[in-house]
């Protein structure tokens, strides 16, 4: 062999100043020369799809039960109509209304003087004469009876209400997902409640009192675009009776229909037309009871004595036990994100290990003395990679899975455009925050098999733990609150309301966490990791 | 092309229990080939990973023209190694290691391309590394350290797995550098290796040095003024050299080594004796002898290395043709 082509030239040298977009380019070069690596991630993001849009696929719903047990009816046929609050969230909207119209300004003040109930479905001795057979004596925590100050009849209206309640005292609620607490305490006739609701203008102020001559206020809503002439009255209603115990992988337990029945007095209004007639209405035409429901919802009017039975919820709609319909989220299709991330892990924690394992470390540490920015440049590409990937699974998970379960007759609860892109730009961030992580654990550990392991251990395992409810009531929250798994609140769509009565688990799909403290947890996990592997890396020798 | 030197001044490391340098110093120049030879275990990896930056000495420093590796930007622009050729990713193809490597530096896909022909690659750089034989690995290693075309060259044991024609091929493109006055610093445990190729000779030992010489004066050391003498009549020979003051030395059945005479003068105390010969010649000692020669008092060394000594002996009976 001839070394007369080894005549020295000047290579043709592209120096830029910025030295770390070299570094960066590098890293993204060493990247897609391994077909395997990207390979894994196109993996990573296939297993998120496919497994998330079995999710909606897995879903059968029949509806409008035809001759025999089948149903007459299944697929998009069967999608219920779910009625959606003033912020565009679904809502329950289901109550007995005893009201009149109101033009302008004006107000309503009551005096409640019982909050009593019934309900189906669990144990106990039925009721004795009871319009309904198997119905026991008892009020739900949630159970309302109260006054209210609605757009309309029609669901989804804004309104703005004061209430007693089962066992959250007074409240002022307003708009399905405001909830201000009032008088605590239960109501009956030795301490009963005064209620008053003022509207003027957009803005309704509610108050109340224990006698009738000391007022607090309780709160103001604004109410934006309320009609002219609105509707004013009187309100009963009461969720769904639930009796629930944890259970090996989700809850079992008891949920039937429920009445609350207010009694009411003193009802005086200003600034209606004087004398006006009450109208009583069934709100959601719930009909619970069948043929029975127009017997039992119902209103009585003797003197200035008002006795108000209904029976639903007017609150935002929830997905678990407490959902009237069935319901799903967006997020159900983003159930298969962990696998997802184990192979995205693989793939990042190789990153760096397959160099030590062949001792390439060395060859990338002599080109690049600065060791610090050897492991940010790598970071920096492989988050970005398991970025890309996350979002474009996601972005392909989730619609196509919202069309499927349409077309199952599964009804999505909608979210706001925001929230929907924090729950899929959030699925990609926590890809590549876990990806960064495997990276700075890949550092510390060098070895392929430690590194994966640690952090499938760390963060998908109590995932899996968590959700799938298998470990004792409150571990599962917690390791979800302490583990980099805390992570996955940042998939969570639809918020926990301390107003309606729910299983919030993680079971069901609720974080104990809020959504950006969850993520926060992950990233200080690998901001730990990363400060102990820039730490080693540097330390060590190559 | 900056003339470059690599300066180590008194390294000192241990591994644990184990001292891995004690207090190596040595200077390469440019314009030569340096050979660093010592037994496996004498230092010559370590010493390299800290003039790298890699290893960090408990004392002492390595320069690379005056300034620490470490505080060098572009340093494949100053100092091209090749430490393992192993150390590939074998899925990688060949052609996208040194494009990673380049893009780390500023360099273009063309320089690559450049390298690739330098190494004599060309046909084989899209395949993946994982399928290339060891030469053909120390081949990619020297593109790599060629890639910013250094003044400086590092290369451990690169003739290790080359065939014949490579290692003709390596000599020769080590000699070409040096040519262009670059500093090469190559090491071998295997003397013969660098018999033609070095100009300059750092032979260390147990973490130090052992000598720091010129090759030809390494050899002419070893040398020394000995002479050999082929005769039928060695008795007569042994005397009447003995009585002129040399020292004799039987080395096989009509051969004689003489020393403490120079040639000129054994024929001239031969032919005023009347003892016949037929050839005297002055000793030509091989890098081999040399090696042999410093280090046979070192027998605590040796004694203490016998992984590091076997390497050695075999390259011995390769190369001991000459002389004895």
């Amino acid at each position: 062999m001839s070394t007369g082509t080894l005549t020295p030239r000047r290579p043709g040298l592209r120096r830029g100043r910025d030295s770390y977009w070299q570094l960066l380019r590098a890293e993204w070069t060493k990247f897609r020369t391994v077909r395997g690596w990207v390979i894994g991630m196109i993996v990573a993001a296939l297993v998120m799809v496919l497994i998330g849009l079995f999710a909606a696929g897995s879903a059968h719903i029949g509806c409008g039960g035809g001759p025999g047990n089948s149903p007459a009816l299944s697929g998009a046929a069967c999608l219920p109509h779910v009625p959606t609050g003033p912020g565009g969230e679904a809502v329950t909207d289901s109550f007995y209304f005893v009201r009149q119209p109101l033009a302008g300004n004006g107000s309503i003040t009551v005096r409640i003087t019982a909050l009593t109930g019934q309900y189906g479905g669990g144990g106990g001795p039925a009721i004795p004469g009871s319009a309904l057979s198997d119905m026991h004596r008892g009020i739900q925590p949630w159970s309302k009876a109260g006054i209210i100050i609605a757009d309309s009849t029609k669901q989804g209206s804004a309104y703005a209400a004061m209430m007693v309640t089962g066992s959250h005292g007074v409240a002022m609620q307003d708009d399905y997902t405001q909830d201000i607490a009032g008088l605590p305490g239960t109501v009956s006739a030795a301490s009963p409640r005064w209620l008053r609701l003022t509207r003027s203008g957009d803005t309704v102020t509610g108050y109340d009192s224990a006698d009738g001559t000391g007022w607090t206020r309780v709160g103001t809503a604004h109410l934006a675009g309320l009609s002219a002439t609105v509707q004013v009255g009187l309100l009963a209603t009461s969720p769904s009776y639930m009796h629930l115990t944890p259970f090996f992988g989700g809850s079992s337990g008891q949920v039937g229909p429920s009445l609350a029945t207010g009694v009411f007095d003193h009802v005086s209004l200003s600034g209606g037309r004087p004398g006006g007639a009450w109208t009583g209405d069934n709100v959601g035409n719930s009909d619970a009871y069948g043929s029975q429901t127009s017997r039992v919802e119902t209103f009585r009017q003797a003197g200035g004595r008002f006795t108000v039975t209904g029976s639903g919820d007017i609150a935002p709609d929830v997905t678990g036990p407490a959902s009237g319909v069935p319901t799903a989220t967006i997020e159900n299709h983003l159930v298969g994100t962990f696998a997802g991330l184990i192979a995205v892990v693989v793939v990042a924690a190789m990153f760096m290990t397959a160099e030590y394992r062949r001792g390439l470390i060395r060859t990338t540490l002599a080109a690049t003395p600065r060791r610090g920015r050897v492991l940010a440049a790598k970071a920096f590409v492989i988050g970005l990679v398991a970025f890309v990937t996350g979002l474009v699974a996601a972005a392909v998970a989730v619609p196509i899975g919202i069309r499927l379960d349409r077309g199952e007759g599964q009804y999505v609860l909608p979210v706001t455009l925001l929230t929907e892109v924090r729950v899929l730009a959030g699925t990609a961030a926590l890809l590549a925050v876990a990806a960064v992580f495997a990276v700075a654990v890949g550092t510390m550990l060098r070895r392929s098999a430690a590194a994966v392991a640690a952090v499938i251990v760390v963060i998908v395992l109590p995932y899996i733990l968590g959700v799938a409810g298998l470990l004792p009531e409150g571990a599962g929250e917690w390791l979800l609150r302490l583990s980099p798994a805390a992570a996955f609140a940042i998939q969570q769509s639809m918020p926990q309301y301390p107003q309606v009565a729910n299983v919030y688990t993680p079971a069901n799909g609720y974080f104990p966490l809020a959504p950006w403290a969850g993520f926060a947890v992950l990233c200080g996990y690998a901001a730990l990791a990363l400060g102990a592997a820039f730490f080693l890396l540097r330390r060590r020798d190559a | 092309m900056e003339p470059t030197t690599i300066e180590v001044n008194d390294l000192h490391k241990r591994f644990g229990p184990t001292v891995a340098l004690d207090g190596m110093s040595f200077t390469v120049m440019p314009g030569q080939v340096t050979g660093f030879i010592g037994p496996n275990g004498a230092g010559k990896s370590t010493t390299m990973r800290v003039i790298l930056g890699l290893d960090g000495a408990d004392a002492g420093r390595a320069m690379i023209g005056g300034r620490p590796y470490r505080s060098l930007q572009h340093p494949l622009s100053h100092v091209g190694s090749l430490l393992d050729a192993a150390a590939l990713q074998p899925s990688r193809r060949a052609r996208n290691h040194l494009l990673w490597l380049a893009h780390s530096q500023g360099l273009t896909a063309r320089r690559v391309d450049e390298v690739i022909e330098q190494a004599g690659l060309e046909t084989a750089a899209r395949r993946k590394a994982g399928g290339y034989s060891l030469g053909m690995r120390q081949r990619l290693g020297i593109a790599a350290a060629m890639l910013g075309d250094p003044p400086v060259l590092m290369l451990d044991e690169p003739f290790n797995g080359l065939d014949p024609e490579g290692i003709v091929w390596m000599r020769g493109f080590l000699r070409s550098l040096a040519a262009e006055g670059r500093a090469v610093l190559v090491s071998s445990h295997l003397m013969s290796e660098l018999q033609d190729t070095a100009d300059h000779l750092v032979i260390v030992g147990r973490g130090k040095v052992i000598a720091d010489t010129s090759t030809a004066a390494l050899l002419a050391a070893a040398s020394g003024d000995r002479v050999t003498l082929r005769t039928t009549a060695q008795e007569e020979a042994t005397t009447v050299l003995s009585h002129a003051g040399a020292t004799v030395a039987v080395t096989d059945g009509n051969t004689l080594m003489v020393s403490g005479l120079a040639a000129g003068h054994v024929v001239t105390v031969l032919g005023d004796n009347a003892v016949p010969f037929s050839e005297v010649s002055a000793h030509r000692a091989t890098l081999e002898e040399a090696y042999m020669e410093l280090t046979r008092d070192a027998a605590e060394f040796r004694a203490a290395a016998p992984g590091g000594s076997s390497p050695w002996a075999s390259s011995g009976v390769e190369s001991g043709e000459a002389g004895r």
